[in-house]
């Protein structure tokens, strides 16, 4: 079964690079043609050496497969795209997890994929996704020196973990390797971003909250939560265990075995004090354990914390004076894309740097990977809240409309500039990632 | 089944059970292809996988014996227990309780749609009332647990309001006894079926018989109709029990994702893509489990009793 779907993908590409070169030939405008059996047929009769076939009729809208997680695939974005340029865009949305299995496992299912940085440590390695041609990227030197130097306004930071800047680039396109320093082949081409902190309960805690040791903090026995996704989660308890002074680490997001020892054994010990009232997998389960007041303080996702607020019920972003968890996600190519469809894949790449698509994910509290051309696309008021952290002068709404902020309020953490550069580390895949996983089971069962 | 070729019986009579025999092994080809591809393969490519080597990012053909390793690493301690028995003792201690519950309930409800119940339309309108859990989606049962009991929840604030405790009560949600109600809710229903069935099936002059006889009530209960519906007692038991030591999302949901189970071990270690590790375990809870319902079909002879 799966050895013939294999070969039926071969013949399609194959397929599509004969209609691609022979309609280039013949000068025909096939541009927005696609992979149907009709065209694989037209396509090779032609490459066969038959004149003169009208390749006008094979004119069929191509269709862009996006893997990814559910953040970026509005489908307003879509609907969008479809406008501008005629691609149609199907979404695949899978969890965090779910994508890098996908990627590894089944690399034919999907014409471009959005993924996290971290992942890249071993999707990479695998062989399934290619380097993307820099020269193709208009804005490839717009992108933010946040992402691909590890420094903003020329001040270096965090970079503990699997910083963007250490996967950004490979050797070569077909290449394993990862490159140290600026090359034309990058791994992913940055869609969104942002720095996770500590969602609270200000109405419920009464105090200014301003640690991660907090998380751990006695006083909040049985109302503290944490993510139960391994690799996030014992980055935000090592957040917390060595902001209250319990534990020295190298690196964060690369613990050697003592330290993941020491960090389990302390997760252990909060667990049985009674410390946690559950672990959440998913935004919506962190979203109904706040919203509902079981939990007061717990790590949390940006647009959960929106939602929480949506539904009238007071709720934090926290900044922290440790700093931010930052994570990164962009877009990568299936080595095995060719032809319109590697064609349709850079023009959809191009058009979500070119504005209009940043500027409706930084109205739901991310960040574009090139801010000038997203800027053209808001309100100066919005800029202003979103990005330099003033206080909005109008009310502030989601994309969808609805009413986010009142007059008045400033953005959690502050401006762009204050929150990325509190950035301590990055979502990453340790060198001991096995060991990782199997204590962190052991810290579940205890 | 077992019956023995007859010697004097020959030719076409023989011919005849040949055809028998052959048009027999084509009636049962479908249910075999299908138990062989569905069943067998995957079963066997586990087997194999379980035993190879792995990294990060791929699964390496190789004869390694250390997933099992891994799985039993540091089990010999006695002061200091592994996660494995931690983890197993932790899921057949919810068996056990589960398995008890609603052996109770199932049976009660069985025997008054059975027993008490008079008319054939009645019990078929209540056998459907049980029935209504399964009209919804497994997590969505699950979850409308929540709003009942949780820390602002309504059994909560029942009891606050009538002044029986002072602060809500916190073991009502995230706990062992979340997660034991959720199974005994999702999973009372594998029981009251078969057990139902079996009821169903006893002879009623046989319970006359022994009211004749001078038995009270509870003799009735326990020397006629239980022995009778142990088929249906064993065949439900069999369910409940699969269901409890394969379940991860119920004890995930329920129990706040603080408490282990096996089936949460293996669905880690596969979103981790590490298929061996996951493999390994999920043939050691092969192993128990086939081990328990063959314990379990020791006390009954189903084939005989079916």
């Amino acid at each position: 079964m799966s050895d013939k779907k294999t070969t039926d993908a071969r013949v399609e590409t194959d397929a599509a690079t004969a209609v691609h070169d022979t309609a280039t030939n013949a000068n025909t405008t096939a541009e927005h043609g696609g992979l149907s059996r009709r065209t694989f047929l037209k396509g090779a009769v032609a490459a066969a050496g038959i004149a003169g076939f009208p390749y006008v009729h094979a004119q069929e809208k191509i269709t862009l497969r996006y893997l990814g997680t559910a953040v970026n695939q509005s489908a307003d974005i879509a609907k969008k795209f479809k406008e501008d340029t005629g691609i149609e865009i199907q979404y695949i949305p899978l969890t965090t997890d779910d994508v890098t299995k996908r990627i590894i496992t089944q690399p034919n299912s999907f014409d471009i994929a959005d993924t996290e940085y971290f992942s890249l440590k071993k999707l990479i390695p695998s062989g399934t996704l290619v380097g993307l041609d820099a020269k193709k990227i208009k804005y490839a030197d717009k992108i933010t020196p946040v992402l691909t130097h590890g420094e903003i306004g020329g001040k270096k930071i965090g970079d503990q973990g699997t910083a963007p800047k250490k996967v950004m680039f490979l050797t070569d396109q077909h290449s394993t390797q990862f490159s140290p320093t600026p090359t034309e082949w990058m791994t992913l081409i940055p869609t969104t971003y942002n720095a996770d902190t500590l969602g609270i309960r200000p109405d419920l805690i009464k105090r200014p909250v301003n640690t991660w040791a907090d998380l751990l903090n006695p006083q909040f026995k049985g109302k503290a939560a944490l993510l139960n996704i391994p690799s996030i989660g014992i980055m935000d308890a090592a957040m917390a265990l060595e902001a209250s002074g319990k534990m020295k680490y190298g690196d964060k997001g690369n613990m050697t075995k003592p330290e993941i020892d020491g960090t389990i054994a302390a997760l252990i010990e909060a667990k049985h004090a009674g410390q946690f009232r559950a672990f959440w997998r998913d935004f919506n389960e962190s979203v109904n354990l706040m919203a509902s007041g079981e939990v007061v303080i717990q790590s949390m996702w940006s647009p959960a914390v929106t939602k929480v607020r949506t539904m009238g019920v007071p709720c934090t972003f926290q900044p922290l004076k440790e700093g931010y968890r930052a994570w990164a996600s962009g877009f990568g190519l299936p080595r095995t894309l060719q032809g319109r469809k590697l064609d349709a894949a850079y023009q959809f790449i191009n058009w979500f740097l070119d504005g209009w698509a940043g500027a409706y994910l930084m109205r739901q509290g991310y960040y574009a990977a090139v801010l000038e051309t997203a800027r053209q696309h808001m309100q100066p008021f919005e800029w202003d809240y979103w990005i330099e952290g003033k206080p909005a002068t109008q009310e502030i709404k989601a994309p969808d409309g609805q009413l986010l902020e009142k007059v008045g309020t400033v953005r959690d953490g502050g401006s762009y500039q204050t929150r990325m550069g509190a950035i301590a580390c990055w979502n990453a895949v340790m060198d001991e990632n096995i060991y990782m996983v199997q204590k962190w089971n052991e810290f579940i069962a205890a | 089944m077992a019956t023995l070729p007859n010697p004097i019986a020959a030719g076409p009579a023989a011919r005849e059970r040949r055809k028998a025999r052959r048009s027999a092994w084509w009636q049962a080809a479908p249910l075999t292809l299908a138990f062989l591809l569905f069943f067998i393969v995957p079963l066997v490519m586990t087997l194999v996988v379980s035993f190879w080597n792995f990294n990060e990012y791929e699964i390496i053909p190789a004869f390694t014996f250390k997933n099992y390793q891994a799985i039993f690493d540091g089990c010999g301690s006695l002061t200091n227990v592994c996660v494995t028995l931690k983890t197993y003792w932790s899921t057949l201690r919810f068996c056990v309780i589960v398995w008890a519950v609603t052996l109770v309930l199932g049976f009660s409800i069985a025997w008054f749609l059975a027993f008490h119940v008079r008319t054939v339309r009645m019990q078929t309108l209540l056998f459907m009332v049980c029935t209504i859990p399964f009209w919804t989606s497994n997590v969505i049962r699950m979850i409308s647990w929540m709003p009942l009991l949780g820390r602002n929840g309504l059994v909560n604030q029942a009891l606050v309001g009538a002044h029986l405790v002072d602060r809500p009560l916190d073991w009502l949600l995230y706990s062992d006894f979340a997660v034991v109600l959720a199974f005994v809710h999702l999973f009372t229903f594998f029981m009251i079926v078969p057990i139902f069935n079996a009821m169903m099936r006893i002879d009623r002059s046989l319970i006359e018989a022994a009211r004749d006889a001078g038995a009270n009530g509870w003799q009735i209960l326990w020397r006629v109709v239980l022995p009778l519906s142990k088929t249906g007692v064993i065949i439900g038991s069999i369910f409940v029990v699969t269901i409890v030591m394969g379940d991860f999302l119920t004890v995930g949901v329920m129990g706040g994702q603080q408490i282990a189970s096996v089936g949460k071990i293996i669905q880690v270690q596969t979103s981790y893509l590490q298929f061996p590790a996951a493999a390994a375990n999920a043939m050691v809870l092969l192993a128990i489990v086939l081990m328990m319902i063959w314990a379990l079909t020791r006390l009954v002879d189903i084939r005989k009793e079916l």
